[in-house]
């Protein structure tokens, strides 16, 4: 078995001593909430941080609750099982059951949390393997080295944000509640991720992510999540798409998608609602609308060969899971 | 001289089996479910050294300097090998050793380990790693085999000529003049991508030596014997000082039955330290050494006539090695040799080919060598039935072989029951009513398969028996019964178990068996060529029929009847007819103790003389034959290229089921393990040398999600020379999955696929390309008209 680095463990039992612990180590201390994304990227040497400070043991983070205005909170130690099995999730959120549902295999989403899969960190071919490995093939700017494998010449890193929540909270228009040790603040999911292989999130040292909200949506709200991958089960995504789709008396009044696995950040398609909106259900112009959303998805999306599969196989997969999540989307009500 | 064929194949006292036959547990079941089992890695020793290996990070080079002196001076490193501690060569077959434990003077492929550092824990192993400078001198890489077989400098190997492992080119019968005079030739380009065994459990070895100076070596091996004549090789030790021990293993598939580096460097860094030492290796590690089936590039040209019979077949092999021998030589025959049954080849030519480059060793892997071509000749002879318009199930029974006769290229077939087989897939399938008429994406496919239960050939020549079993009989009515035969979930350990308890007539848990211990148990040549069934079965049965003479005359003496009157049935001996006498069977053990002495007797099997008169023509030559039919039926998705297996129907003929739920393991295991090279699995080289992805989640093996419905038919055509009638079921059983499921896709789409594995992307492509030409076609007929 490969190796985990030496490490201390620290677990707080509340967000403040949390918060305390993190700002009292500073960048010599990482998160661990369900260790499924840390403990394998630790082993593979991509970090060597002297502590861990766990949030196992703060409840606090761990419920499902809906304020009066209908915003559902998700606490960040919300595992992702109970995440996709939450009724008001399901009924509130779909999108993101779904997402949840598809992440990885049953004992991870037992494991992993709602919060570590917003901060999974990004995923490569030439990344996530053990450290013998990446000195064959030469270390890269990910970690240890100064080349890319993935764009030949390239400065940035463009590994892949490969979290399956993340496009759907996009298009469920959700935010983040982060907090420090000094203060709190909420960001828009869409404002959080950039496009920088190396660390595609905007979180602050020594931040901690407390919930994710989900802000009230339309009556006539309806999502889904569909995903690329090689297997049934495990697999992280080759391409992941959610899809928004608000209809009120049989029409569409307003549609999002987004999608992931392609570059350093979870990305939105331009132009979806435009598409859909004023369609109703059941005519060929809505069926044409798709399929013109599936068009213009491979157009807007190219996908690298960062991550595992065919790249030019996963760009022609864009518009026909673009589809299939528009339509799952659509029958679901 | 060592028994074979001569204990026929009924039970041991006429009437009717008590034990054979029955769905019973494995013995070590429970064990393995509940997590007592114990298995290499779980022996912990008093004082034991933990041992880590540095590997090449280069695909091909001269070693210019190891220096570990870094190393060495790290506090907790006891002990640093490198390839001058062990240079001794070693290899399965003895006329092609080419390994050492670690490198000599080069490096072979990227992995190749080249030192190996003894510390009081992993952690500090690991650290005295990254202080061991090497430097390298590049040599050319070759990652593809064309230019392996072109090109011959560098050498990978010094002492050979090329980059040629083994060419074999064999000739049967007149392949052109049957080719000339067929009505219709198909000729076809195919490819087998390369796959590994992706056994749960990573190789693992322990070693201590004793006070006494024995050396004992635990390890996750299928080979306890080659590995114990290795080590004594390698470490020139005499035999008599090494004890080899394989503890519970978890899953092998062929991939251990090398003998490793790492069982060598265990033990010469226990002799070095005098302390217990344990290597184990990351599944990265066993990427490396991989051992997995060759990728193959195969030509096919098929002749039949008009009305579906075969005339001849033609097949040109390249077959893409990797750095080292392992089996190779046997590979290259296999290639070859294992096609010519079940159907009759009137003529036969294969010119294969083996050639080194610069990746992890191939070797074995259920079904060795003759899964590649058996999916590029049952694609084939699907399109010959398409091209005559025959059924695909009718042109197999057509070319069938029978029973009781011989190959083309000499082998000598006994029972065969695939014309069964065929009747149960397309029974059970419904293939009359479904094939060639579900809708667009759905298909049926089918194909056929022979494998062989061992082979009379020993991987070193010897005249010793090839199977051996001891038995001691207690005074308490427990047996223990001693084989050398290893046990790697296969269930060998279970069979010897019910031929003891059948023959002796006591109950399942009367008896005991101890396994693969060089110390305990009688030679055994290991668990590989699916021969452990058929031969341990028939030392089992040998070893028996002995104990069981003693026994029952001490009875019979007692009782005043013939010998053959004494029955042992389920824990008790009975007179069969007369006055209807019973014992408990442990009374009966201590009547013939007192009447012969201490109990015990031994068994053993023994090959006849088989194969051509040929040079080659004793490998694949087997003493009898398994055979199988698959029908497969898949799902394509027409939008993604996704295949889906989605129920496999699997008829195999075993000879006799002495276990019926291992032998449907065993097939459903088979199958399941063909389809995911089917349609998922590659063992990946990038054109750097670098395994692409060495861990489970690159390298995707189904899960039960992916798994298709199973269903297992299991045909007994009883073999005269097997035990009770019994073949092997181990490996035969996977050999269809794959052109099944191809053939079942062109059924489905109307697209044949020569490349494995039928990827999502290539399936996608082919669809277009089908569409293009369908659409092209149109136009011409709409334009002619
Ligand atoms: C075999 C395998 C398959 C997988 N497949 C998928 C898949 O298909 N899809 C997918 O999306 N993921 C997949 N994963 C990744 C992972 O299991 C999930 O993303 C999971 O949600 C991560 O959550 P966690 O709680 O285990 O995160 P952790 O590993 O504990 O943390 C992940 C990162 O987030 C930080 N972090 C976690 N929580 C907080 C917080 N509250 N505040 C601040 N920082 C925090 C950690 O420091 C770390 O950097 C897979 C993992 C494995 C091992
Ligand atoms: S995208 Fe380039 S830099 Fe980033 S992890 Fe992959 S190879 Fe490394």
């Amino acid at each position: 078995m490969l190796r985990l680095p030496r490490f201390d463990v620290q677990e707080p039992a509340s967000v403040a001593e949390a918060l305390e612990a993190l700002a009292r180590h500073g960048d010599r201390a990482k998160v661990i909430a369900g260790g499924t994304d840390l403990l394998p990227n630790l082993k593979h040497r991509l970090a060597a941080p002297a502590v861990l400070v766990s949030l196992a043991r703060l409840d606090e983070l761990k419920a499902v609750r809906v304020e009066a205005d209908g915003t559902l909170v998700l606490g960040a130690m919300v595992s992702l099982d109970a995440a996709g099995a939450h009724a008001e999730v399901l009924r509130r959120a779909p999108a993101l059951a779904l997402a949840a549902r598809q992440v990885s295999g049953p004992q991870l989403r037992r494991m992993g949390t709602v919060g570590g899969n917003v901060l999974l960190d990004t995923r490569c071919r030439y990344i996530n393997q053990t450290h013998f490995w990446r000195k064959a093939l030469g270390f890269c700017l990910k970690k240890d080295g100064t080349v890319c494998h993935v764009v030949s010449g390239g400065s940035r890193c463009v590994a892949a944000a490969s979290n399956d929540t993340a496009p759907a909270l996009l298009t469920l228009g959700a935010s983040l509640s982060l907090r420090r040790a000094d203060g709190e603040r909420t960001v828009k999911v869409e404002d959080f991720f950039h496009a920088d292989g190396t660390a595609n999130t905007r979180l602050a040292p020594g931040e901690l992510l407390v919930a994710v909200r989900v802000p009230a949506q339309r009556a006539g709200h309806r999502g889904a999540y569909v995903k690329l991958r090689s297997r049934e089960s495990i697999d992280f995504p080759q391409l992941g798409v959610a899809a928004r789709v608000d209809v009120e008396g049989g029409a569409v009044v307003d549609a999002d998608v987004a999608l992931v696995a392609l570059q350093a950040r979870p990305v939105r398609l331009k132009g979806v609602a435009d598409l859909l909106r004023g369609r109703r259900e059941g005519e060929a112009a809505l069926e044409t609308a798709i399929e013109q959303a599936g068009a213009r998805a491979y157009q807007q999306c190219h996908p690298m060969p960062n991550v595992p599969g065919d790249h030019e196989y996963r760009h022609e997969m864009v518009p026909v899971y673009v589809r299939r999540a528009l339509k799952a989307a659509l029958g679901s009500a | 001289m060592a028994a074979r064929d001569k204990h026929g194949s009924g039970p041991p006292h006429g009437g009717a089996f008590s034990v054979i036959g029955q769905p019973a547990r494995k013995p070590d079941g429970l064990a393995k479910a509940t997590g007592e089992a114990l298995y290499t890695d779980d022996l912990a020793l008093p004082g034991m050294l933990h041992a880590k290996t540095l590997r090449s990070t280069v695909p091909h080079a001269r070693l210019k300097r190891v220096d570990v002196s870094r190393a060495r001076a790290l506090p907790g490193v006891l002990a640093v090998i490198t390839g001058a501690d062990l240079p001794e060569k070693y290899g399965v077959i003895p006329w092609t050793q080419d390994e050492t434990a670690l490198a000599v003077d080069k490096v072979r492929f990227i992995g190749d380990p080249v030192a190996a550092v003894a510390a009081v824990d992993e952690d500090t192993a690991v650290d005295a790693l990254e202080l061991i400078e090497v430097e390298y001198e590049p040599l050319h890489a070759f990652l593809d085999p064309r230019e392996a077989l072109s090109r011959a400098e560098p050498r990978i190997h010094e002492d050979k000529k090329d980059n040629v492992t083994k060419h074999v080119r064999l000739e049967f019968g007149d392949v052109d003049g049957g080719l000339a005079k067929a009505d219709v030739v198909v000729e076809g380009e195919y490819s087998f991508q390369g796959t590994t065994h992706a056994a749960i459990e990573p190789h693992c070895a322990v070693a201590r030596v004793s006070g006494d100076g024995l050396l004992t070596v635990w390890s996750s091996t299928q080979i306890t014997h080659y590995l114990h004549r290795a080590l004594a090789k390698v470490l020139g030790l005499p035999e008599a000082r090494i004890r080899v021990v394989q503890p519970a293993l978890g899953g092998a598939f062929g991939g251990k039955s090398d003998p490793f580096s790492l069982e060598f460097c265990v033990a010469k860094l226990a002799l070095l330290t005098g302390r217990p030492v344990k290597m184990l290796w990351t599944r990265e590690e066993v990427f490396y050494s991989h051992r997995g089936r060759h990728p193959m590039q195969m030509k096919y040209r098929t002749g039949a006539t008009k009305d579906g019979k075969l005339t001849s077949v033609d097949a040109k092999i390249l077959i893409d090695g990797g750095a080292y021998t392992s089996f190779g030589l046997v590979t290259t025959y296999y290639a070859g040799q294992l096609l010519t049954g079940p159907y009759d080849f009137p003529a036969y030519r294969f010119d294969s080919t083996r050639v080194f480059t610069n990746k992890p060793p191939c070797g074995p892997k259920r079904g060795h060598g003759s899964v590649q071509p058996r999916f590029a000749f049952e694609v084939q002879l699907d399109e010959v039935a398409e091209k005559l318009a025959l059924d695909p199930i009718e042109i197999r029974r057509k070319n069938y072989q029978g029973a009781f006769t011989t190959t083309v290229n000499g082998q000598r077939i006994t029972s065969s029951g695939f014309g069964q087989c065929l009747d149960a897939v397309e029974k059970a399938s419904h293939w009359k009513a479904r094939h060639g008429r579900l809708p667009f994406g759905h298909g049926l496919g089918v194909a056929g398969s022979m494998y062989i239960s061992g082979t009379n050939y020993p991987v070193y020549p010897n005249e010793l028996p090839q199977a051996g079993i001891q038995l001691k009989v207690d005074r308490s009515g427990l047996i223990t019964v001693f084989t050398g035969g290893n046990d790697i979930g296969q269930g060998s350990n279970t069979v010897v178990r019910a031929i003891v308890a059948e023959e002796l007539g006591v109950e399942l848990d009367a008896v005991r068996v101890v396994a693969a211990d060089t110390d305990l148990c009688p030679v055994d040549l290991g668990a590989y060529s699916s021969r452990v069934t058929f031969m341990v079965g028939n030392a089992c049965i040998d070893a028996c029929r002995k104990m069981r003479a003693q026994v029952t005359q001490a009875l019979a003496e007692k009782w005043g009847v013939e010998p053959s009157r004494v029955a042992l049935v389920k824990g008790e001996a009975l007179e069969a007819g007369g006055e209807e006498r019973r014992l408990p069977v442990r009374e009966a053990f201590q009547l013939a103790e007192a009447r012969f002495d201490t109990l015990g007797a031994t068994g053993s099997y023994n090959t006849p003389k088989l194969g051509g008169d040929y040079r080659g023509g004793t490998i694949g030559a087997s003493p009898a034959y398994s055979f199988t039919a698959h029908v497969a039926e898949v799902v394509v998705d027409l939008e993604t290229g996704r295949v889906s297996p989605e129920r496999i129907w699997v008829a195999h003929d075993c000879g006799r089921a002495l276990n019926p739920v291992i032998v449907a393991g065993q097939m459903e295991g088979s199958a399941y393990m063909g389809a995911a090279e089917a349609v998922l699995e590659e063992h990946q080289i990038d054109h750097r040398g670098l395994v692409v992805g060495p861990n489970l989640l690159d390298y995707p093996i189904p899960t039960s999600l992916d798994t298709p419905e199973l269903h297992s038919l299991i045909v007994e055509s009883v073999d005269p020379e097997g035990p009770y009638g019994a073949k092997e079921a181990g490996e035969g059983p996977l050999h269809p999955a794959i052109p099944a499921i191809a053939n079942a896709v062109f059924d489905a789409v109307g697209i044949r696929l020569r490349e494995l594995p039928l990827t999502p992307a290539r399936v996608l492509k082919a669809l277009k390309e089908k569409r293009a030409r369908d659409d092209a076609a149109g136009l011409k007929v709409a334009g002619g008209k």
